[in-house]
């Protein structure tokens, strides 16, 4: 009996299955649901399916005074409520023509850039855990902490915090503030040392992430992407440069670098390792790199925020009132958040309830460009080019 | 390059397709007739001087009047879907204005028309399905217009001010 059974030879072309991965999955980082039309293991198709998370904020915002809206925006990259606080006050304040004091102005780039490095720190740790490495995932979850902790000190809250407003910022900082978030600075080099060891220059990190979801320049414009999406494609673009003046003044008196690679590779800031042979511009490894960067650069920002916001008089402004009346017309406004430009345009009718309330979100515009970076990739790759992505589903769907 | 020069470019290009302009606003803008808006388009991505290489955002605006004294109905208004445009290579920011009626030949319940710009630029593509979504506007010519933020059978658009509130979903209570 067994012995007439005889070995077929299989044609390896297969039929093309369709798999649904998500939106419960624990790689698509949040209720994103990616529907992949495979060829064996080789990917097809993706088509991202969006608005399991989808909140109606954009209507909610015609239906309150945009001084009320401000909580609303904690709520859409969760990751980085200061950042995206931070981009509807200045919206509102350039519909309105306003001017905060200079020491607001350095508390809330503070504030900001803080917030940037925690971001940035679940990105790069989450994307190790997506990738097998667990470890990162725990020391950047540990570092995060202390950042939450300090804004807990700040506003009393965790991860929402409706901290910066319009007009200003809720509160001044509690006394002895500044000394922790220095102490929190001279601590945190070891471990983005550590970082760098466990998956900079892991190879197995690089061998799953080097040249892999290569990102063209062209298609990273055409498509939208912003933030460490593009500039990982070799555009040194930031909004904290390139933005408008109501935003670039913030940053204008600090020095910082625009971490993107020119040539396949980063001017030496004395900290951060090599790129290695295989890493292509625009892949999932410099993605990633570009963030480990940016941290540097956003702790450089944070110490002299800390210096220029003890030198400067006056007080951190006043948040505005609920009844703020707004003029008729439109104000857009972007700014560089940490996954990317984050942009508020509010129409106003001459009420103090906007007509309109639109939100560009940056994650959005990332995600558009999944299908393309997938089409021919391996179904182990997906979750890496997934997870290079930084994609708040929170901000996606809003 | 400042915006007045960008908006006599157009001018001259497109006599008859730049119907307004507002350079004092905020951003400023120029208004385009809708049946031009590809070439327009097309124009301001490719022409070495202009090359807005980035579409930032789609936004449909409902400017429905409501009756005087509150209350239901009103077909008065219109929609303006805005562009927001800019150049990494030079700077420079634009916005797109289009002029549409609420309904297509002021018939209740057909979608307003225009042109698909997601060949263009492919953030249309995505932007579209959400402005179609939430607002009501169908794209000529879209590649996949369908919904992308509410599900699939979803009734109605709900950024339009005159959607009525349901209080429930499939048999679901809202509240």
């Amino acid at each position: 009996m067994v012995d007439s059974v005889v070995p077929e030879e299989f044609d390896l072309l297969t039929e093309e299955i369709v798999i649904n991965m998500g939106p419960q999955h624990p790689s698509t980082h949040g209720v994103l649901r990616l529907i992949l039309r495979t060829d064996g293991e080789v990917v097809r198709e993706v088509q991202p399916e969006i608005g399991y998370l989808h909140r109606c904020a954009e209507k909610i915002g015609e239906n309150l005074t945009v001084r009320q809206f401000t909580p609303y925006t904690d709520r859409l990259d969760y990751l980085a409520a200061m950042n995206m606080n931070l981009g509807w006050s200045l919206c509102v304040e350039k519909l309105l023509s306003w001017q905060v004091p200079e020491k607001c102005r350095h508390l809330r780039v503070l504030m900001a850039e803080l917030n940037r490095i925690a971001s940035h720190l679940v990105a790069v740790g989450t994307y190790g855990l997506d990738l097998g490495n667990f470890t990162p995932y725990m020391y950047c979850f540990r570092e995060r902490e202390k950042i939450v902790n300090l804004f807990e000190a700040v506003c009393g809250a965790r991860l929402t915090y409706h901290y910066i407003v319009p007009g200003g910022v809720m509160g001044d900082l509690p006394p002895g503030w500044l000394r922790e978030c220095s102490r929190f600075l001279d601590q945190f080099q070891a471990t983005l040392n550590d970082l760098h060891a466990l998956l900079t220059n892991n190879y197995i990190f690089i061998r799953r992430t080097a040249g892999v979801g290569v990102l063209p320049l062209g298609t990273a414009i055409s498509y939208g992407c912003t933030g460490p999406v593009l500039r990982a494609s070799g555009l040194a673009w930031d909004l904290r440069r390139h933005g408008e003046p109501i935003y670039t003044q913030m940053y204008a008196p600090y020095d910082f670098q625009i971490v993107a690679p020119q040539d396949g590779q980063y001017p030496d800031d004395g900290l951060s390792p090599p790129v290695p042979d295989d890493a292509v511009v625009g892949d999932c490894w410099h993605r990633f790199y570009v963030r480990m960067r940016e941290i540097v650069q956003s702790v450089r920002i944070v110490r002299q925020a800390i210096q220029w916001y003890q030198e400067a008089d006056g007080s951190v402004g006043e948040p505005m009132k609920i009844q703020q009346k707004l003029p008729v017309a439109e104000a857009y406004l972007e700014t560089e958040a940490p996954k990317g430009q984050l942009g508020f345009l509010i129409v106003g009718q001459g009420a103090s309830i906007p007509r309109r309330v639109r939100i560009r979100s940056s994650s959005f515009c990332n995600l558009s460009v999944l299908p393309e970076l997938c089409r021919g990739c391996l179904v182990a790759d997906v979750p890496a080019i997934v997870g290079s992505l930084d994609l708040v589903l929170g901000e996606v769907d809003r | 390059m400042e915006t007045s020069q960008i908006v006599r470019y157009l001018r001259e290009r497109f006599p008859r397709a730049i119907l307004g302009e507002n350079l004092q606003a905020f951003d400023p803008w120029v208004q385009v007739e809708p049946a031009q808006l590809r070439e327009v388009c097309f124009y301001l991505r490719d022409e070495p001087a202009l090359r807005f290489q980035m579409l930032h955002l789609i936004t449909a605006v409902d400017y429905l009047e409501k009756p005087p004294g509150g209350g239901q109905g009103g077909s008065e208004g219109h929609f303006e879907v805005f562009y927001h445009l800019s150049s990494l290579e030079h700077g420079h920011r634009l916005v797109l204005k289009v002029r549409l009626p609420r309904w297509k030949h002021n018939q209740p319940g057909q979608l307003p028309e225009l042109p698909t710009l997601s060949d263009i630029w492919r953030t249309a593509e995505w932007h579209e399905r959400e402005v179609y979504d939430l607002s009501g506007v169908c794209f000529i010519g879209h590649p996949d217009l369908r919904r992308i933020l509410c599900p699939e059978d979803w009734q109605g658009h709900p950024l339009r001010k005159d959607y009525p509130m349901s209080h429930q979903y499939q048999g679901i209570p809202g509240r």
